[in-house]
Order: structure tokens, then C-alpha cells, then sequence
């Protein structure tokens, strides 16, 4: 990978290093700020609605600003190279998330049909929990280089996760969607953790077999095509994403594996004939699939004519669902600076509004600016990602950094595009902002990897190590 | 609550909003780190001074090698990659120890079929003299015309051959 640029790109050129400061009291500027944005929006949704401060206001803004902290310091313990964005960044979409699921838990429509009511303070638990692994991970993770031990045991634990909601009795069908499964009262989103778990083996795996990938292909039309056998692995993956697809009926996951296949076979090999032939066989899965099963179909319909679908629903007709056309009008009525928040009524969209569609919300009270403002911040999220990747000195940090930040990315695209309605809608949930515990969780997880890999990456080249055959061998010296 | 608190407020928090972003930006602008690839003039002649002026505005950090005395006038600051592909790649001595070979994580990564992964390295002594030291290789490592078999110091400007890439010192 870098080592073919260096020797191909600077040829007359100067390299030296440059001092890397461990940037923790930037990170935690940054957080304060983090904090305080989503106290003020708190107040300022409490002011719309109720007219008044809330009540929780206090203890809100103390139990996010003591979540960012426990985060803040175990960085500082633990990982105290390590990038001074991610947190900030992620613990401020956490906190606007939750703002807005309050904001949804006040809809007396919502409250009715048992969608909301009680789920900020669920949401506000569950981002301790995430929070907690965030530190664990930083605790116990000493080096990310461990995790390529478990390349094919993570591979097993990805298909069991992935499997789990097909095991009859644990299995929970949500609407059409086979990817929950329930423990005691809880209900789990294996996919979620799947994504690490398969990036760990997918890094793994490219590390040790990414020469055979690059180099042993044939030219053909100015695309370097790999040989038969090199194409096994690609094709196990694209025929595991379509039996998801299939069994679970759900576009997004199965959508999210390949693609971070794709994109990490892509940055292993150097070989842009991977990406051609990724989007051909995902596009010809899709409409495969597609053409048989109703579920998909239905969502397809949905997305090429959303009044229709709307129209059907308000007729009473079973198995259709205003969801898509109300998210557009929501973003529609929005405009360029939104009507502000708390006085929106994005609660039309019902159900699923304060997960999947929590971003038409979004996109309806702060407008087009503050829409723009939360993709950049993802768009940042990502981007310190792949600097982490470019950075970090081993293949495997490399390709784990990857995975997970383009799985992050593609995660967001998908939802976000199913919710403007660029792609056809899929189950997931936006990362950080939108409610569920396995989303929140997986993901502060996926941050702390990012981190660890981060603070290895950052950490200034050790000094000379002492030389232990110092004493015995003795220097000639001219 | 009035209509204009909350239109000031709505518009206050997308200021808050994307002043956060932009703070967040400059950070990522004042956090360039890793490797200053600096393109040097296409005549080595014409690079030169240039670089001997940066290295002069550049923080002394190389300058505060070992005390006691020992500090020659004639102590390189430079290892010069002067053939193979890596042509031209400079690292500036700073006390650190560099390994040189096929492996990802060395300092100079060798793009080279007759270089091993872990093929040298070159550090300083207790005195801030700079040795080379072949690490096991299979095709060795040269000092001038002989092969390395024990630490070796390295005089100034004395060509370093591994495969096809000679590097050496300079001041």
C-alpha cells in the first residue's frame, strides 16, 4: 500500500516527521462544546413546546458532560495519542440524538400509538452502556494488532451473529425485517455488532492474502482481472449478503457487508477492476432479489412512488405505509433553516420516527443548514477514520480502520439515502443519533477500535531501543 | 414564548452548530502530522540551498544530541537515499533509530526483491556516533565495497548499498 506510493510518487521529495502532540486538552475544549450544544437544544425544544425550561435540563446536561468525561479521561489514560476528534464528534451527535428523541417522546400522537413517551431516558441509558464499552475497549484492547489472532474465529462470530435472528423462538419479525432477536425483555440487533466482528475478519483476512488479490490478474480492457480462484472469497461474501437479503429481508445490512467488502478489498489491492465488479454483482443481487421477494418489491414501490404508496395506506390498504411520503414533506416543509426544534411535526411519520427516520426530523427543524451540519459531521467522523488508516504503520490497523470507518460511512449513506429517498428504504438506524441500544452501543465500540488504532498510529517513534548485545559486542571503530 | 426568542434561537443554535463544525475543521487543520513531503527542485543543485535554509529555520531538535562535549562539527543531520527507487528520500537524523527493509512498519520501506524484510538499521551510539548494523539479512549489507558483518560506524558521505538503493549520510 504506502510502501508502492512512496516509491512511485516522491521521487524528488523531502520526508521528515513531524512531532505528534497528544492533542487531549484540544479534545476536550472540543467536548465542552460537544455538551453544550445539545443542553442548548434541549432548552431551546423545551422553550418551543412547553414554553418553559425543562425540568430535566440540569441533570441532562450533568449526565452527558459525566458520560464525555468518564470518556475524556480514559482517552487520557489510556489512549492519550489518540485522535482529539472522535469523541467530541460522536459524543455530540449522541447527545443532539437524544435532544430529539425527547423532543419526540413529548408528541401526544407518538405517545398514543406506544412510540414514544418514555424513550429518552432508555436512550440515555443505553449511551452509559455504550460509553462504558467505549472505555472498556480502551482498557482491555493494549493493541489493536491482538484482534488479528481471531480472524476466522471473528469470521464464525459474524455468521452466528448474522444468523441469530433466523433461529426459530429468538427470532423477532419487526415489521418484515428478520434482524432482531429478543433476551429476557430486551430486544438485540445482532447486525450492529456483525459489522465490527466482519471488519476484524475482512482486515484480517485481505492482510495475509492481499498480494495473491493484486497481483496474479490478467489486463483486459485496462481492468486488471483477477483469476478464477481469487474471485472465492468475493463470491462467498456477495452470496452471503444476498441470503440475508433473502432470509432477513433486509437491504440495508446485507447492502453495508458487501459494500465494506468491496471498499476494503479496494484499499488492499490497489485494483480499481474490484470496485466494477462489486457494484455489478451488487446491482445484479438487487434486482435479483428484488424480482422475487414481495418484501423488497414492496420497498422498491415505495421508493418509485412514495404518494402512491402513501395514498394506499391512508385508504386503508394492509401492508402499505405513509412513512416515506411523510419523511419527504417533512424535509420539504423544513426548507433552508427549518422550523426550529420542538416545532416541527415530523410525529406524522409515526412509527419508526424517532430511529430510522429520526434525520427527516432533523431535516425539518433545523433545515437544510443544520442537515448539512450533521452529514459533515459524519462526513468528519469518517474522514478521521481513513486519517487514522493512513496513518497507522501496520496493514491490518490499516484495513481494520478502514472497514469499520466505511462501514460507518456506508451505514449513513444508506439510511440517509433511504430517508431523502435517493435509495429504497432499509431498516437501519442512523449511527449515534437515532434510538436503539445495539446501534448506540455498537457503535461508541467502533469508536474506541478507531481510537486504539488511532493512538497507535499517533504515538511518537519510541527512542532507540537499548541495544541488549550492547554490552558483549564491541564497536570497531577506524 | 414570543416568536422572535424562538426564531433567534433557532437561527443561534445553527450558528452554534456550524461554528462547531468549522472549529472542528481547523483542528483537523492544525493536526497534520506523520510524514512533511516537501517537493525539492527538479536539479539537485537548485534544491539544495533551499533545503539547507528549511533545515535551518526547522526546530533544532537534531542539534540536541547526546551532551558532554562529544558533539563533532562534522555530525550528519541527513540520511540521503541517493540510488534505487526511493531516489532523493531524505530522513533527518534526530537521534532515532531507523530500520531499513521490506516490512511495512520500517522506516524506509525497501521496494526491493534483493532487500530482506528486516534487513539493517542505523542508530546512534552512546557517543552520537551513527552505526549501521546488519540485521541477518540474505544478501547483506554494504559499507563502501565490504559486506557487514559486525556494527559498523559510518563515515560522512560513505555510500550504504542494500539491493539496488545506496544511501548515505550527510551533513
Amino acid at each position: 500500500m504506502s510502501s508502492s506510493t512512496n516509491t512511485t510518487t516522491h521521487h524528488t521529495s523531502t520526508i521528515g516527521s513531524i512531532g505528534t502532540p497528544s492533542r487531549r486538552n484540544t479534545e476536550l475544549a472540543l467536548l465542552v462544546f460537544a455538551v453544550v450544544i445539545p443542553v442548548f437544544a434541549y432548552a431551546n425544544v423545551g422553550l418551543a413546546i412547553d414554553s418553559k425550561v425543562p425540568p430535566g435540563l440540569l441533570s441532562y446536561g450533568l449526565g452527558l458532560g459525566l458520560l464525555a468525561g468518564v470518556g475524556h479521561l480514559a482517552v487520557r489514560k489510556f489512549a492519550p495519542y489518540a485522535d482529539p476528534l472522535l469523541l467530541p464528534l460522536a459524543t455530540l451527535l449522541n447527545g443532539l440524538g437524544l435532544v430529539v428523541i425527547w423532543r419526540l417522546d413529548q408528541s401526544k400522537l407518538l405517545q398514543s400509538i406506544k412510540q414514544a413517551g418514555d424513550k429518552a431516558p432508555n436512550q440515555l441509558m443505553y449511551t452509559a452502556m455504550g460509553v462504558a464499552l467505549f472505555v472498556a475497549v480502551l482498557v482491555f484492547l493494549k493493541d489493536h494488532r491482538v484482534l488479528q489472532r481471531y480472524t476466522y474465529i471473528s469470521m464464525v462470530g459474524a455468521l452466528v451473529l448474522l444468523l441469530l435472528p433466523l433461529v426459530p423462538g429468538l427470532g423477532l419479525n419487526v415489521y418484515g425485517a428478520k434482524i432482531w432477536i429478543h433476551v429476557g425483555s430486551f430486544s438485540i440487533q445482532p447486525g450492529e455488532f456483525a459489522k465490527i466482528v466482519l471488519a476484524v475478519f475482512f482486515a484480517g483476512y485481505l492482510m495475509v492474502k492481499r498480494d495473491a488479490l493484486a497481483l496474479a490478474s490478467r489486463r483486459f480492457m485496462g481492468l486488471y482481472l483477477p483469476r478464477g480462484r481469487d474471485l472465492g472469497p468475493i463470491l462467498v461474501v456477495w452470496a452471503m449478503s444476498i441470503l440475508i437479503l433473502v432470509f432477513e429481508t433486509d437491504l440495508g445490512t446485507s447492502l453495508l457487508f458487501f459494500g465494506m467488502f468491496v471498499v476494503m478489498l479496494y484499499v488492499a489491492t490497489e485494483r480499481t477492476s474490484w470496485i466494477v465488479f462489486g457494484l455489478l454483482m451488487s446491482a445484479v443481487g438487487a434486482v435479483g432479489v428484488a424480482s422475487f421477494e414481495p418484501h423488497v418489491q414492496q420497498r422498491v414501490q415505495a421508493w418509485l412512488d412514495p404518494m402512491k404508496e402513501y395514498t394506499l395506506s391512508r385508504q386503508g390498504v394492509a401492508g402499505h405505509s405513509e412513512q416515506a411520503m411523510q419523511a419527504l414533506w417533512a424535509f420539504g416543509s423544513g426548507g433552508t433553516l427549518g422550523t426550529g426544534l420542538g416545532q416541527g411535526h415530523s410525529e406524522l411519520i409515526r412509527f419508526a420516527a424517532n430511529s430510522d427516520f429520526i434525520l427527516a426530523t432533523f431535516g425539518e427543524e433545523l433545515g437544510l443548514a443544520g442537515i448539512m451540519a450533521i452529514l459533515l459531521i459524519y462526513g468528519l467522523m469518517v474522514e478521521r477514520g481513513v486519517r487514522t488508516a493512513l496513518a497507522a504503520r501496520d496493514p491490518f490497523g490499516k484495513l481494520l480502520a478502514v472497514g469499520l470507518s466505511g462501514a460507518f460511512a456506508l451505514q449513513v449513506f444508506v439510511v440517509a439515502g433511504g430517508v431523502m429517498g435517493l435509495i429504497p428504504l432499509t431498516g437501519m438506524t442512523m449511527p449515534f443519533l437515532a434510538y436503539g441500544g445495539s446501534s448506540v452501543i455498537a457503535n461508541w465500540a467502533l469508536v474506541g477500535i478507531l481510537l486504539r488504532i488511532s493512538d497507535t498510529a499517533r504515538r511518537p517513534a519510541p527512542s532507540p531501543a537499548p541495544n541488549p548485545d550492547a554490552e558483549m559486542t564491541q564497536v570497531v571503530r577506524p | 414564548m414570543s416568536e422572535l426568542t424562538l426564531t433567534v434561537m433557532r437561527l443561534g443554535f445553527l450558528a452554534v452548530l456550524w461554528l462547531f463544525v468549522i472549529v472542528a475543521v481547523q483542528v483537523i487543520r492544525s493536526d497534520l502530522f506523520g510524514t512533511r513531503v516537501t517537493q525539492r527542485g527538479s536539479r539537485r543543485e537548485s534544491g539544495r540551498p533551499q533545503q539547507a535554509a528549511r533545515q535551518a529555520a526547522a526546530p533544532p531538535a537534531q542539534r540536541q544530541q547526546p551532551s558532554g562535549g562529544r558533539q563533532r562539527r562534522g555530525a550528519p543531520s541527513k540520511l540521503v537515499v541517493s540510488e534505487g527507487s526511493l531516489t532523493g528520500t531524505t530522513v533527518a537524523l534526530q537521534g532515532q533509530t531507523i530500520t531499513l527493509g521490506r516490512a511495512h512498519d520500517s522506516t524506509i520501506v525497501l521496494d526491493d526483491d534483493y532487500a530482506s524484510s528486516r534487513h539493517a538499521r542505523i542508530y546512534p551510539d552512546r557517543d552520537g556516533q551513527w552505526i549501521v548494523e546488519d540485521l541477518g539479512s540474505t544478501n547483506g549489507t554494504y559499507l563502501d565495497r565490504t559486506r557487514l558483518t559486525t556494527p559498523t560506524p559510518i563515515p560522512l558521505g560513505a555510500p550504504i548499498r542494500i539491493g539496488k538503493t545506496v544511501i548515505e549520510l550527510r551533513k
